[in-house]
C-alpha cells in the first residue's frame, strides 16, 4: 500500500487548498466583494474551532473510557449559547465598541487600561495555550503514526513531520493573521479557512459515524442494541465531575483566547450571534451524534489495549476502508490546524500588544524619541510572537515526550483560562468592579490553579510526591489536592471549586475595598451600560453610499469645493471612475488626517468611525473630543470676551466722539456768543467815534452824550474780557484759593456796599444780622464776588416798584445756607434751569454784564466746595448759596 | 415823499447811532427792539428798507426774514442784515433766507450809508 505517501500528498494538497481559500477570501474582502464571507453561517462555522483535535479524537476516547462524560464538553458551550445569548451579545458589543483586540485587551480596557492586568491575562493564556497547542501537534503525530504502522515503507518520520506541521501552521498564521496592522480588522482569509475546516471535520466525523452505524452495525436498531449491551450504555454519572466539566467548558468557551478571537474580534455583525445561538449547538449535536456508536464499535472490533482516542481512524482502517480513514485523518488534521492557527494569532496579538510593544517603546524612549513608522515594528512583533508561540508549543510537545499526560491537558487549560471569568463577567455587569479586585482575584485563582492542578499534574518530579501526599513542610491542610482538608473530590473538581470560588470572592472583596480611578469608572460605565451608549454596529460594507456620507460630512467641515477636490484626487489615485473613491483604509486614513486639521484628531477619528467603522465611539475618543471641545469653548469664550471688550471700547469711543462733537458745538456756540458780545460794544464805539469825527456842528450835549456811550461800551468790553478770563481760569481749575477768616456779616457788608456803589436806582437790602454771626473759613474775595454778583443782579433786574432784596442765613442740614430773594417777578420757570449757563441772559434786560456772572458764580461755589442754585417759588428771583459746615465755625 | 427805514435792533446804542446817520440822510427812522412781533411791525409800517439784526430777543433775525419773504408783497423789500457773530455759516443762511445785503459788525458808518443808498436805488429802479 502506498497509503502513507498518498496521505502526505493529500495532506499537502489540503494545506494548499487552505492557503488558496484564505488568499482568495482576503482578496475578495479587500475588493469589497463576497458578502457571504460575512454571513452568519461563516461566523457559526468559525465558532466551531471550539472543537479541536481533542474533541475530534478525544471525545470517542473519552466515551470509550468514561461513558457519556464527553457530553459535558459540548453541554457547556450549548448552555452558554442558548441561555446566555444576551451576555455574549454584550461581550461582542463591548468588544466592538471599544475596538478590543483580545481578551487581555478587554480586561485591561475595562479596568482603566491597566497593562499589568493585560500581562497577567496574557501569561495565563500563554501558559494554558502552549500545552494545548502541543496537544494538537500530538494528535497529528499520533494519527500519522497510525498510518505509518500500516505502511512502514512511507516517507514518514515522526520528528520531522511535527516540525514541518508546526512551521507550516506558523507560516499560515503569519501570512493571513498579520496582513494588516489593525488587529480589530477582520481576518477574512483565516476565518473562511476555519469555516472550511469546520465543514471538513464535521463531514469526516459524520462519514465515519454513518459507516459505523450502517456499514458495520447494520442500521440504527442493531446499533442501539450494541450500545445497550456495552459498558458505555450504563448511566454512570459522577454528578460533581459532570457539573464541574460542564461549567468549565462553558467558562472556557467564553474565556479562551481563540474563542474570543472568533466570537468577538472577528465578529462582523451582532445579529450573527442570533443565528449562532441555535446553529452552533446544532453543530455540536452533530459532532457528538456518532461518538458513542464509534466508541462502542471500536471497543468491539479492535483488540483490547488499542488507543480509543484513535478509534475514528483505526475503525475504518481495520475494515480496509483506507479512503474513509484518510478523510477522517483530514478531519482531525483540520481540527488541529484551525485551533493552532487561531490560538497562535490570538496569543501573538496579546503578547505583542501587551508585552513586546510596551517594552520596545520604553527602551526606545530612553534612547531617542519615537519617530517614523511604528507599524512595521508592530507587525514584526506580532509575527515573531506567532513563531515564538508555535515554537513554544513544539518544544513543549518534544519535552513532554507526547505522553499520556497530554490527554488531560485540555481540561487543565480550561481550568486555568477560566480564572479570567470573574473579572470578565464582573467587568461586564458590575460597575463596582475595580482593577485591584481583578488583579487580586486573578492572582488568587491563578495561584491556586498552578498549585493544586498544574504542578501536581505535570509529573516529572516538578512537585515532589511528599508534598502532594503530606502538604508543603508537612502542613496537611495545604495538600495541593485536598486544600483546607477538603478530601475525596476529583482533583479537577477540587481545583475548580477552590480556585474559582476564592478568585470570585477575592475579586469582590478587593473591588469593594478599593477605589477606582476616574478612567476605570468611565470605562466601567461604558462596559456595563454599553447598550445605552453605543448603537448596534452595522457591517463595514465599503459601499458607495458610505463614500457619499463621507463626502457630505467632509463638505460640511472643509467646505464644498475643497472637499470635492480632495475626493476627486483620491478617486483618480484609485483609478475609480466618477467622483467618489472607494472607502479603502488608505483613503480613510488620508481623509482623517485632512479632517483633523480642521476639527481635531479625536473628532475626525470619531466622525469617520461613526460612518465607516461601524464601531461606536470609545470613551477615550469621547474624552478627546470633549477636550477639543473644551479648548474650542475656551477659545470662543475668549473671543466672546474680546468681542464684548471691543463693543465696550466702541461704545466708549462713540460716546467720547459724541461728547467731543457736543463740546465742539458748544465751543462754536460759545465763540459765536463771545464774538457777538465783543462786536456789539465795538460797533457802538466805532459808530459814535466816526460820528464825532465826521460830523460838524455837534452840540456840546451831543458830544458829551456820545463820548459817554463810547466810554460805557469800552468799560463793558473790559468787564466782558475780565469775566471771560475769570471763567476760563475757574473752569480750568487753575484758580488758587486764597483762604481767609471773617464773619459772614463782614463779607456781606463789603459786598452790599460794592454792588450798590454808584447805582442810579435805589435797592433796599434787608438783612437779619444775628443769623450772620457766622465765622467763615474760605476764600473771602471769591465768596464776596458771588455775593456782589447776586446783589447787583437784583439791583439791575428786579422790576418791582420798590425793589427790595432780602438776605438771610440758615443752618440747613449741616450746611450754611444764604438766600438772596428779591421782590421782582423773578425768572420765568422755563428759563430757571438756564440761568447758570454762559450768556444765558434769559428775559433780562441787557443793560449789565455779558451774561457770564452766574456762570462764574457757579464755578466759584464749586471751587469753594458749596453750590449755588435757583430757588423756585419764592415770589421774586431767588438764589441760594450753600457752603459745607466744615468751613463754618461756632458763632462769635 | 419821505423814505422810511425800519430798524430792528435790540442794542440801544447801535440803534441811536444808525438813527443819527440815516436821519441826516433824510430817512424817516422807525425802530423796533425785539424779534417776537417784528414781522407784524414791518407789515404794518410798510418801510422802504429794513435794517435787521440777527441776534434778537424773542425771535432770531433769520426767522424774521424767512417769514417776511413768505408774504408775496414783501419779496422785493430791501433788507440789510447786521450780525455780530461773524461766522460764515450765518452769511449763507441769510442768503438762503433772502437777504439783500449782509454786513458784519462793527461796520463803518460809510459802509452802512452806501449800502442803504445802493439798496434804495436798486429798489426804486425795479
Amino acid at each position: 500500500m502506498a497509503t502513507m505517501n498518498i496521505l502526505i500528498l493529500v495532506c499537502l494538497g489540503y494545506v494548499v487548498l487552505l492557503f488558496g481559500v484564505a488568499f482568495a477570501a482576503d482578496r475578495m474582502a479587500a475588493a469589497g466583494r463576497g458578502r457571504w464571507l460575512r454571513s452568519p453561517l461563516i461566523y457559526t462555522l468559525s465558532l466551531s474551532i471550539y472543537c479541536t483535535a481533542w474533541t475530534f479524537y478525544g471525545a470517542v476516547g473519552s466515551a470509550a473510557r468514561s461513558g457519556l462524560e464527553f457530553v459535558t464538553i459540548y453541554l457547556g458551550p450549548t448552555l452558554v449559547m442558548i441561555s446566555w445569548w444576551w451576555g455574549l451579545r454584550k461581550l461582542v458589543r463591548v468588544g466592538r465598541s471599544q475596538r478590543v483586540t483580545s481578551i487581555a485587551d478587554l480586561i485591561s480596557s475595562r479596568y482603566g487600561k491597566s497593562n499589568t492586568l493585560a500581562i497577567c491575562v496574557t501569561i495565563l493564556a500563554v501558559l494554558g495555550g502552549t500545552p494545548y497547542i502541543a496537544l494538537q501537534l500530538q494528535s497529528i503525530t499520533l494519527s500519522f503514526s497510525i498510518f505509518a504502522e500500516a505502511d512502514p515503507s512511507g516517507l514518514y518520520r515522526e520528528g520531522a513531520s511535527v516540525f514541518w506541521v508546526a512551521a507550516g501552521l506558523a507560516v499560515f498564521a503569519i501570512l493571513f493573521g498579520t496582513r494588516n496592522l489593525d488587529a480589530n480588522e477582520r481576518h477574512h482569509g483565516v476565518v473562511t479557512a476555519i469555516a472550511l475546516e469546520s465543514v471538513v471535520k464535521l463531514f469526516a466525523l459524520l462519514a465515519v459515524g454513518i459507516f459505523v452505524v450502517w456499514g458495520i452495525a447494520g442500521g440504527v436498531t442493531p446499533m442501539m442494541e450494541r450500545i445497550d449491551a456495552s459498558e458505555i450504555g450504563r448511566w454512570n454519572v459522577d454528578a460533581g465531575r459532570w457539573m464541574t466539566i460542564t461549567f468549565l467548558s462553558a467558562a472556557a468557551f467564553v474565556c479562551l483566547p481563540r474563542m474570543f478571537q472568533v466570537m468577538v474580534v472577528e465578529n462582523d455583525d451582532e445579529a450573527h450571534l442570533r443565528t449562532a445561538a441555535w446553529a452552533f449547538p446544532l453543530y455540536l449535536l452533530l459532532m457528538s451524534l456518532f461518538v458513542v456508536p464509534i466508541a462502542v464499535v471500536g471497543l468491539d472490533l479492535l483488540p483490547a489495549g488499542s488507543n480509543p482516542d484513535l478509534f475514528v481512524l483505526t475503525v475504518p482502517l481495520s475494515q480496509g476502508n483506507d479512503w474513509l480513514a484518510m478523510l477522517s485523518f483530514i478531519g482531525g488534521f483540520s481540527s488541529a490546524t484551525s485551533m493552532v492557527i487561531v490560538t497562535a494569532m490570538a496569543l501573538s496579538t496579546m503578547v505583542s500588544n501587551h508585552v513586546v510593544m510596551p517594552i520596545w517603546l520604553n527602551t526606545r524612549e530612553r534612547r531617542s524619541s519615537i519617530s517614523g513608522d511604528v507599524r512595521n515594528v508592530v507587525l514584526m512583533a506580532r509575527r515573531i510572537s506567532i513563531a515564538a508561540i508555535m515554537a513554544l508549543g513544539f518544544f513543549y510537545y518534544r519535552l513532554s515526550g507526547g505522553g499520556a499526560a497530554l490527554a488531560s491537558i485540555g481540561l487543565v487549560a480550561f481550568a486555568g483560562i477560566s480564572q479570567i471569568l470573574p473579572a470578565l463577567v464582573g467587568g461586564l455587569f458590575w460597575r463596582g468592579a475595580t482593577r485591584t479586585g481583578a488583579l487580586v482575584g486573578l492572582s488568587v485563582g491563578f495561584g491556586l490553579w498552578v498549585y493544586t492542578l498544574l504542578l501536581p499534574g505535570m509529573g516529572g518530579g516538578i512537585m515532589s510526591a511528599s508534598v502532594i501526599e503530606n502538604g508543603p513542610f508537612g502542613m496537611g491542610w495545604l495538600r495541593p489536592q485536598a486544600l483546607f482538608g477538603l478530601e475525596g473530590l476529583d482533583p479537577m473538581t477540587h481545583t475548580v471549586l477552590w480556585s474559582l470560588s476564592l478568585n470570585a470572592l477575592a475579586f469582590c472583596v478587593a473591588s469593594l475595598l478599593s477605589f477606582p480611578s476616574p478612567l476605570e469608572r468611565l470605562q466601567g460605565a461604558q462596559f456595563v451600560n454599553v447598550f445605552d451608549h453605543s448603537v448596534a454596529p452595522g457591517g463595514w460594507t465599503g459601499s458607495v453610499a458610505q463614500s457619499e456620507d463621507l463626502m457630505i460630512m467632509t463638505q460640511r467641515i472643509l467646505g464644498a469645493a475643497p472637499a470635492q477636490e480632495f475626493f476627486q484626487a483620491e478617486a483618480e489615485r484609485q483609478g475609480v471612475r466618477g467622483r467618489l473613491p472607494e472607502p479603502t483604509p488608505g483613503f480613510l486614513e488620508r481623509l482623517e488626517r485632512e479632517l483633523s486639521g480642521s476639527v481635531g484628531a479625536a473628532t475626525a477619528h470619531a466622525m469617520i468611525g461613526q460612518i465607516v467603522g461601524g464601531s461606536s465611539v470609545s470613551v477615550e475618543d469621547l474624552l478627546a473630543v470633549a477636550d477639543e471641545s473644551a479648548q474650542l469653548l475656551e477659545y470662543s469664550s475668549q473671543l466672546e470676551a474680546k468681542s464684548a471688550e471691543l463693543t465696550r471700547t466702541a461704545r466708549k469711543l462713540r460716546e467720547a466722539n459724541e461728547k467731543l462733537t457736543q463740546i465742539s458745538m458748544q465751543k462754536d456756540a460759545f465763540l459765536g456768543q463771545v464774538s457777538h458780545e465783543l462786536r456789539t460794544p465795538m460797533t457802538s464805539i466805532r459808530a459814535f467815534s466816526e460820528i464825532m469825527r465826521d460830523t460838524d456842528g455837534l452840540s456840546a450835549d451831543e458830544t458829551r452824550r456820545y463820548a459817554t456811550i463810547i466810554h460805557d461800551e469800552a468799560l463793558r468790553l473790559t468787564r466782558l474780557l475780565d469775566d471771560l478770563l475769570d471763567l476760563s481760569v475757574l473752569e480750568n481749575g487753575q484758580v488758587n484759593l486764597n483762604m481767609g477768616e471773617a464773619s459772614l456779616r463782614t463779607v456781606l457788608d463789603r459786598a452790599v456796599s460794592t454792588a450798590l456803589a454808584g447805582a442810579e436806582r435805589r435797592l433796599k437790602v434787608r438783612r437779619s444780622l444775628p443769623s450772620e454771626r457766622v465765622a467763615l473759613h474760605t476764600d473771602l474775595d471769591r465768596l464776596g464776588q458771588v455775593f456782589i454778583n447776586l446783589i447787583s443782579n437784583a439791583q439791575k433786574y428786579c422790576d418791582a416798584a420798590e425793589p427790595t432784596l432780602t438776605i438771610s442765613a440758615h443752618d440747613v442740614g449741616g450746611q450754611l445756607v444764604i438766600d438772596f430773594v428779591d421782590n421782582g417777578s423773578g425768572v420765568p420757570a422755563d428759563a430757571q434751569s438756564m440761568v447758570f449757563e454762559k450768556f444765558a441772559r434769559v428775559g433780562f434786560d441787557k443793560a449789565g454784564g455779558a451774561g457770564l456772572g452766574l456762570a462764574i458764580c457757579r464755578e466759584i461755589m464749586q471751587r469753594l466746595g458749596g453750590e449755588i442754585v435757583y430757588l423756585p417759588g419764592q415770589g421774586g428771583a431767588a438764589f441760594r448759596v450753600s457752603l459745607p459746615l466744615a468751613h463754618r465755625q461756632a458763632a462769635q | 415823499m419821505s423814505r422810511k427805514v425800519l430798524l430792528i435792533e435790540d442794542e440801544p446804542n447801535i440803534t441811536e447811532a444808525i438813527r443819527f446817520l440815516l436821519t441826516r440822510e433824510g430817512w424817516v427812522v422807525e425802530t423796533h427792539a425785539e424779534g417776537g412781533n417784528a414781522v407784524e411791525t414791518i407789515l404794518a409800517a410798510r418801510p422802504d428798507l429794513v435794517i435787521l439784526d440777527v441776534m434778537l430777543p424773542g425771535k432770531s433775525g433769520m426767522d424774521v426774514l424767512r417769514e417776511l419773504r413768505e408774504h408775496a408783497d414783501m419779496k422785493a423789500l430791501p433788507v440789510l442784515m447786521l450780525t455780530a457773530r461773524g461766522q460764515s455759516r450765518d452769511r449763507e443762511m441769510a442768503e438762503k433766507a433772502g437777504v439783500s445785503r449782509f454786513m458784519t459788525k462793527p461796520f463803518s458808518n460809510v459802509e452802512v450809508l452806501t449800502a442803504v443808498r445802493d439798496l434804495y436805488a436798486q429798489a426804486s429802479r425795479s
